[in-house]
């Protein structure tokens, strides 16, 4: 097994323990951090494709990565206050008992 | 696959894990921090100094700090224990996250041809990240600004106590 496969099935495990994360939780906090999580296995293949590929001077990864951690910084921060508006409202962040569109 | 990928990868894969299935909502958020730990060292060991270190201020200093404060700010009493999760549902997530990591390790173990992989040992330091950031990429760095401002002031918008009247 080359190194790069190595990363790249690393990156595909934290991929699948965020995405099982962010389906089997019901508490609206963890399952934002589940999103994190699959978008930090996106920046892993980034940089392991950077630094295996025949031109890593151009630095296109590691520019991709920067841009990709900034945007998640800004999703994590208004994901979080959008839960804490919601809690505000039902007094309460488990997403089963958030129901108000329900039929 | 050096022993410090297989010890940096195990310290990254049982912190995300644990973070993914502990039941009190701190615990996770601990956990998760111990899990990016070892995700901003792989990068360092790739060579990528520049967001190694960004990894760990904005994730380790920012993300989890931003998460235990919405923790602490949701809080209910009487609701300490998380709402037991029926078991077809949560079969059912982890049976689609199995299968798509299958999926996945499929696509990497037969995709990836062997003459790709170059020699060398790239360096992105901090000083040619910052050159290319001021030359190359310095429209996307503008609009990155731009959307950070908005997110933050929408973050403060979303999250400021509402007037009794509108209620």
């Amino acid at each position: 097994m080359s190194p790069l496969s190595g990363y790249l099935l690393l990156s595909a495990v934290l991929f699948s323990i965020g995405l099982s994360g962010a389906l089997t939780r019901r508490n609206a906090i963890i399952v934002l951090i589940g999103i994190e999580l699959m978008l930090n296995a996106a920046n892993l293949n980034f940089i392991a494709f950077w630094h295996y590929s025949p031109h890593p001077e151009m630095l296109t990864g590691v520019m991709f990565v920067i841009f990709s951690i900034g945007i998640a910084a800004a999703e994590a921060a208004v994901g979080l206050s959008i839960i804490v508006a919601v809690y505000r409202h039902f007094r309460t962040t488990d997403l089963d008992k958030i129901s108000f569109l329900k039929g | 696959m050096t022993i410090s990928f297989l010890l940096l990868a195990a310290i990254t894969i049982i912190g995300t894990a644990a973070a993914m299935s502990l039941k009190n909502a701190v615990h996770c958020v601990l956990a998760l921090t111990l899990g990016l730990v070892g995700l901003a060292a792989l990068y360092l060991q790739l060579g990528a100094q520049f967001i190694g270190l960004t990894q760990i201020l904005v994730y380790v200093g920012a993300v989890a700090i931003l998460a235990v404060f919405a923790i602490m700010m949701t809080r209910n009493r009487n609701q300490e224990t998380a709402s037991t999760e029926s078991g077809s549902f949560r079969l059912s997530g982890t049976l689609t996250a199995l299968l798509l990591f299958a999926v996945l390790a499929w696509a990497i173990f037969t995709g990836i041809s062997p003459q790709a992989l170059g020699g060398a040992q790239p360096e992105a330091s901090v000083h040619e990240v910052g050159v290319a950031l001021m030359q190359r990429f310095v429209l996307p760095l503008e609009i990155i600004g731009v959307l950070l401002t908005a997110a933050l002031i929408g973050a403060g918008v979303l999250a400021i106590e509402e007037k009794e009247g509108n209620q």
